[in-house]
């Protein structure tokens, strides 16, 4: 407009902009303050856990089964049924929460039906934890009489992330690029090619975290196991998966009965006896620990893959 | 600028081109071709022939439906739902008509390559870029994926560029190599035609200079439809130009003439930046 070059004018735009970044600054130190207190909260529990649970945190109390004594219960029965029912809920969620986000991504026609069964995806991911356990306990326990079984529980925890899976999957499907599609539809490709050679392999690392958060999720679920009649005192370990003679492994410990983590946590908690309290915050330290574990894969995967792979 | 386009390619003063409906064969037709998104028409009955082993250029303002047209060869609008062909687009000496209800668009695209806008190779290695085609059409022996995937990339011109990394990303290339390696990618399968729908609107003056010239070499191999809007492209590497506006073709002719003696007025005031 005019000659602004002047000192005068210069500074009057330099403190225009420091004005101005003020408000700027602000929202970064509000944003680490509430970053902050929500990580300080977190590493409050935690180190408040392991220091209550201290003298019960050996290798003792991962290799003993529960006991009336405080002082001799352990959680082995407990981490192996966890580490049991985990594996069968993601055993069976992933070909199934896969196979259904990459029909609802790639192959469903777009329209009323397929915009309901999304609503309804969506929002089964809200439903409380302990209705599946109802309908588990309906369902699978007395319908298909699969008993008070680990296969039952990895059945129940599966439908419960089954939503999260599909979300998560959906949204890492739909992150390739078109053009990558189509250049491999260009040359020739089928539907199912372009999908199981390139969508699927590209949207891996994705696919892997939606997965681990789901699960870590069902790590930590209580109510339904307890409705579907989890066992909160154990003192055998289901039958091993492996066996000595031919074919090697085995798939009888599917029907075995099993106590979880957050049941034995729950047993202890609900004692009078205070010493089983310590062994209550020791067992939910290393359940803790268990996820965190399990949250740092995910972030280790993304992070692989991403590296691989930059659009 | 205006003397610039009006001087003819070289290889247009070859010889070759002096009378090319003598020699030419027909590779493609297309007759009353429409095509609609949803109620949107986006091609007006067009008619065009594309010669064989000829370099056609498809030029227009943005929005005259030249990507729109060129997508239709390899059957890519199917991919969105709520398009509609009307017409033919025949493809010769079979009489085949490419977008015919009952043609499979996978069998189409088994014949007619693309090579697209912005470089997209796959995130595996150069090798696997190359060799896709060929193992989607079941190629199964090592020694015939690895001779047809060197010879691709020679005919792409990238193969003493990339000859000691094939196990590499295609992704750690530079801009102008993938779009070549892409290229390859097309060539491999032996298409019939190739469609190169603006492949150097993505790319810096130098490597730009040398996808237009493997287009030029190209011309002695297979039947070229390229998009593009830059006009001295369109020059400098095709036998043919159709100009087209607002959806249907304006002019079709040889590119010299096109651009040194157009017969319509609308094409003169595109050529000369009257509009565009």
């Amino acid at each position: 407009m005019q000659a602004t070059t002047s000192a005068e004018s210069i500074s009057r735009i330099r403190a225009d902009v420091n004005r101005r970044k003020v408000l700027d600054q602000l929202f970064v130190m509000l944003g680490l303050l509430v970053m902050f207190s929500a990580l300080l909260m977190l590493a409050v529990l935690f180190i408040d856990l392991v220091r209550e649970g201290a003298p019960r945190l050996n290798l003792d109390f991962l290799g003993s089964f529960p006991s009336r004594k405080p002082e001799r219960a352990g959680i082995l029965s407990a981490w192996v049924g966890t580490s049991l029912i985990m594996l069968t809920t993601a055993a069976i969620t992933m070909p199934i929460g896969v196979a259904a986000a990459i029909y609802l991504e790639e192959y469903a026609p777009k329209n009323w039906v397929t915009a309901i069964i999304e609503i309804n995806v969506t929002n089964l991911a809200g439903v409380p934890s302990i209705i599946y356990g109802l309908l588990a306990l309906g369902l699978f326990v007395y319908q298909f009489n699969l008993g008070q079984s680990i296969l039952t529980a990895g059945l129940t925890l599966s439908l419960l992330i089954l939503p999260i899976v599909i979300v998560a999957t959906r949204e890492a499907l739909r992150a390739v690029p078109r053009p990558i599609r189509e250049a491999a539809y260009a040359l020739g490709a089928t539907r199912w090619e372009v999908t199981a050679h390139h969508v699927l392999p590209y949207s891996m690392g994705g696919i892997l975290t939606g997965m681990i958060i789901g699960l870590s999720r069902a790590i930590g679920e209580t109510a339904p196991l307890i409705t579907i009649g989890a066992l909160s005192f154990i003192a055998f370990l289901p039958q091993s998966p492996f066996t000595a003679e031919f074919p090697f492994v085995s798939f009888t410990w599917l029907k075995d009965s099993y106590t979880a983590m957050p049941i034995q946590m729950f047993n202890w908690v609900s004692r009078p006896d205070p010493e089983f309290q310590v062994n209550a915050a020791a067992a939910g330290a290393i359940l803790l620990g268990m996820t965190l574990l399990m949250n740092g894969i995910a972030i280790w995967l993304r992070y692989r893959f991403r590296k691989r792979i930059n659009w | 600028m205006q003397t610039r386009l009006a001087t003819p390619r070289p290889a247009i003063g070859t010889g070759r081109e002096s009378a090319p409906a003598e020699h030419v064969t027909v590779k493609s037709r297309a007759e009353d071709l429409s095509f609609y998104y949803g109620s949107v028409q986006a091609l007006k009955g067009l008619n065009i022939e594309m010669r064989e082993k000829r370099v056609t250029a498809l030029i227009g303002p943005s929005g005259c439906g030249k990507t729109t047209f060129l997508r239709c060869f390899n059957r890519m609008h199917d991919l969105t739902p709520g398009t509609r062909y009307e017409g033919r687009i025949m493809l010769y000496p079979d009489d085949f008509d490419l977008i015919a209800k009952h043609v499979d668009p996978i069998e189409v695209r088994m014949r007619i390559g693309m090579v697209f806008q912005k470089p997209n190779p796959f995130p595996k290695t150069i090798f696997e870029n190359v060799a896709y085609g060929l193992r989607v059409r079941g190629l199964r022996s090592n020694a015939r994926v690895e001779e047809e995937v060197e010879k691709a990339l020679r005919r792409a011109a990238i193969w003493d560029e990339v000859k000691d990394r094939l196990d590499s990303s295609g992704l750690s290339l530079s801009g102008g190599q993938q779009q070549r390696l892409c290229i390859a990618r097309a060539l491999a399968t032996n298409p019939e035609i190739l469609l190169f729908d603006e492949p150097t609107s993505a790319l810096d003056p130098i490597a730009t200079a040398r996808i237009e010239e493997l287009i030029a070499e190209l011309r002695d191999q297979v039947t070229v439809i390229i998009v593009t809007h830059n006009m001295q492209q369109a020059a400098r590497v095709s036998d043919y130009t159709a100009f087209m506006y607002l959806g249907e073709l304006i002019e079709f002719d040889v590119t010299s003439k096109l651009f040194t003696n157009p017969s319509k007025k609308a094409t003169e005031d595109y050529i000369t930046g009257r509009y565009g």
